[in-house]
């Protein structure tokens, strides 16, 4: 399943890639793109899982830049 | 402006007012000697007298301007997160004040944070308007519901609904207009700043903007089948196919900044340990590296520069998928275009019937009938010309025939219908027409009838735009067409390409690509041009693929890598045009950034270099970089 959500306060590009390239490496992540730009996550991941591991990568982006926040 | 940066900016107005009165301000007499806090003076007349330390004074601008970049530097380096700008920038202002450079360190915090409150408010305002390019998405639609109109949402109508649109309301969904005459603006789609008539039976697409009169329309397509949802989805998605460019810049920052913090390391104690200098001077030169160490200016500006191209292309009416495609489309050196419905209006028009065995309303008749199922442009035109309702149910058996014809029964008689191909595969003598034209040859159970000529009209723009590519360094221009020789071959000559191919079926069409693929040189690219009708493959197997989106299939949009919105031949110049300044956008800023960068620090590793060109060759390039990324963004590349 393949889901968009929108980034409040992303305010620097290259931890955009640092949260992209960490959401990645998640298990049961296929694929993942964090778009500085147009401050929005693009989250491919298992369907069964989903909600797991949307949880995760809210924790992961919260690591790398705390005051993002994952609208959902 | 955001509410933050708002305070951002009061938070610098207080430190810079606070700085120039620590430089510049009276001595601070204090009544005793505090601890730490003053410095002490012996007078003339042996009385010692105390004031308070310049480093306290300084700390006051610091703290308030920089308390959240050292805030944040603790927090992230909690986190794991250890070559962060605000770790960096925290190090080396800190280290600066603990080797005396009090207003130096002080004057790299503000302009850092100045230069992150340009940085924020630029890439927020390019960000909006390239949103604003994309304000297509309608929010309501009127739909008709057991005769009242009400309110919904454009997802909830369903296809054969009827919509009612105002005057200076959006179109919501695809359609055909039932009811009315008016004008729409389709700038917003196509570029096209001249208002399209439209009235009954025409279609409208959504994302156009009513402006006259009050239009009654069928839907024809679902919302997340419509031309907007298209469209927006393309344009979100857009990103995701980043340019090498991008990728380069991804990479090289994150083996930038740990090298250039591991060289500063190894220049605060490597010298000294020699003894070739002091140790505060070696300490100087390492603050200097930690500064420059952030890639921000290439992070930010490269991206923002595809960005700014894509919506600089997209106000033109061209839709570019990614960054990636941009790259390629700068170095079109072949441009291969289609015919029918690329370079000529695939409108065709009956223009002589020449029967041989029956009469012209029964040969139009016999030909608009076997055709009733294609939604070839040809076919379209015969049963245009023929005029009656076609009935359907009269025709059985179809069989198309790719690139020849069609074969069907029509009251049960076997007819054929199509080029001298299909004619010859089904051995009935034929003849050519002396007429200049595409010619539909009609036969019956191995009997000859005659034929009708049908021609296309070129487009208005189609010779300027081979003119406009050839001046934008497109080596060679090829049209490739299964239409007769004649044809193809006078369609050339009126508009001056440079090669021609005729008679070519769908598979034809890859292997003439394939041959002219291998005819490109160096860093060449081919790009391919079609309405989609057939040539998806081509699109997808040339380098790239560009579509005509308002004639094409759905096929062909998704298949092609740009589209153009308003089907114009000369919007591919436009495009190039854009292409081609976005790149070389894209590497004046690497240059400079990185230019500037290994300047300041071999200055500053010879000791040449002090802090406040160091903090230039941080926030100054960045945000020189972002200026320049920004200029991406306007109109179609200097025009």
């Amino acid at each position: 399943m393949k889901k968009k959500f929108k980034l409040e306060d992303l305010d620097c590009a290259s931890c955009a890639a640092k949260m992209e390239d960490a959401i990645k490496k998640l298990d049961g992540v296929n694929d993942a793109s964090v778009s500085f730009l147009t401050q929005k996550l693009t989250l491919d991941a298992d369907d069964a899982r989903f909600e797991e591991i949307l949880e995760q990568a809210v924790k992961v982006c919260r690591r790398v830049e705390p005051d993002c926040k994952i609208l959902r | 402006m955001t509410k933050k940066q708002k305070q951002t900016l009061w938070r610098i107005v207080a430190s810079a007012a606070l700085l120039v009165w620590a430089a510049l301000g009276p001595t601070l007499w204090l009544p005793g000697n505090v601890p730490f806090l003053s410095v002490g003076r012996v007078a003339e007349d042996g009385t010692a007298a105390f004031f308070l330390a310049p480093w306290v004074r300084f700390l006051i601008p610091y703290l308030v301007i920089g308390w959240d970049v050292l805030w944040r530097a603790v927090r992230n380096i909690a986190h794991g997160q250890i070559f962060d700008e605000n770790f960096l920038m925290a190090i080396a202002t800190v280290g600066a004040l603990c080797i005396g450079e009090y207003a130096e360190s002080v004057f790299v915090m503000l302009f850092y944070q100045v230069g992150e409150l340009f940085q924020s408010y630029a890439v927020g305002r390019s960000r909006q308007s390239i949103a604003e390019l994309m304000e297509i998405r309608p929010d309501y639609a009127n739909v008709e519901r057991d005769g009242t109109v009400e309110q919904v949402d454009p997802d909830e109508v369903a296809v054969g609904e009827t919509i009612v649109i105002k005057a200076g309301e959006r179109v919501p969904l695809d359609g055909v207009v039932l009811e009315g005459r008016s004008d729409l603006d389709t700038a917003a789609l196509t570029g096209e700043s001249l208002p399209r008539e439209v009235q009954s039976g025409d279609d409208v697409i959504s994302g156009c903007v009513n402006l006259t009169g009050l239009l009654k329309v069928r839907v024809t397509r679902a919302f997340e089948e419509s031309t907007v949802s298209k469209i927006l989805d393309l344009v979100e998605n857009a990103g995701s196919k980043k340019a090498k460019a991008e990728n380069f810049i991804t990479k090289f920052a994150r083996y930038y900044t740990p090298t250039v913090v591991l060289a500063a390391v190894a220049l605060a104690l490597l010298p000294p340990l020699v003894g070739a200098v002091g140790w505060s001077e070696s300490l100087h030169r390492a603050l200097i590296f930690l500064v420059i160490s952030c890639p921000c200016a290439l992070v930010i500006s490269v991206p923002l520069s595809f960005f700014g191209g894509i919506g600089g292309a997209s106000k033109a009416g061209v839709l570019v998928k990614g960054g990636a495609y941009l790259e390629v489309l700068a170095r079109a050196q072949i441009v291969v275009f289609d015919k029918t419905g690329t370079l000529t209006k695939g409108v065709f028009n009956v223009t002589a019937v020449h029967p041989e065995q029956c009469g012209e309303d029964r040969l139009l008749e016999l030909a608009a009938l076997a055709e009733s199922w294609s939604e070839h442009p040809i076919s379209r035109s015969l049963r245009e010309a023929y005029g009656k309702e076609v009935d359907a149910s009269r025709v059985t058996d179809v069989e198309e025939h790719s690139g020849r014809g069609v074969h069907a029964k029509v009251d049960g008689q076997e007819i054929w219908v199509g080029n001298d191909k299909l004619m010859d595969a089904i051995g009935v003598s034929w003849h050519p027409c002396h007429r200049v034209g595409t010619t539909v040859h009609v036969a019956a159970k191995g009997e000859y009838l005659g034929h009708i000529v049908i021609s296309d009209e070129v487009k208005e723009d189609a010779a300027q735009a081979v003119t406009d590519l050839k001046a934008l360094g497109v080596a060679k221009t090829v049209m490739l067409t299964g239409d007769a020789k004649a044809v193809g071959e006078s369609v050339a000559a009126q508009l001056g390409l440079d090669e021609v191919h005729t008679q070519l079926l769908p598979a034809d069409k890859v292997d003439q690509v394939e041959a002219l693929l291998s005819e490109k040189t160096g860093k060449g690219c081919l790009a391919f041009v079609g309405d989609g009708i057939n040539d998806a493959p081509v699109l997808s197997r040339a380098d790239i693929g560009i579509a005509m989106g308002g004639l094409g299939s759905d096929a062909a949009i998704e298949a092609a890598d740009v589209v153009l919105m308003d089907d114009k031949p000369s919007k591919i110049a436009v495009a190039i045009r854009i292409a081609q300044k976005t790149l070389v956008i894209v590497r004046q800023n690497i240059v400079f950034a990185l230019g500037v960068k290994a300047l300041v620090l071999v200055l500053g590793a010879v000791g040449e270099a002090n802090l406040w060109e160091a903090v230039f060759a941080d926030v100054g390039v960045s945000v020189i970089a972002i200026l320049n990324a920004m200029r991406a963004m306007k109109g179609t590349g200097g025009r």
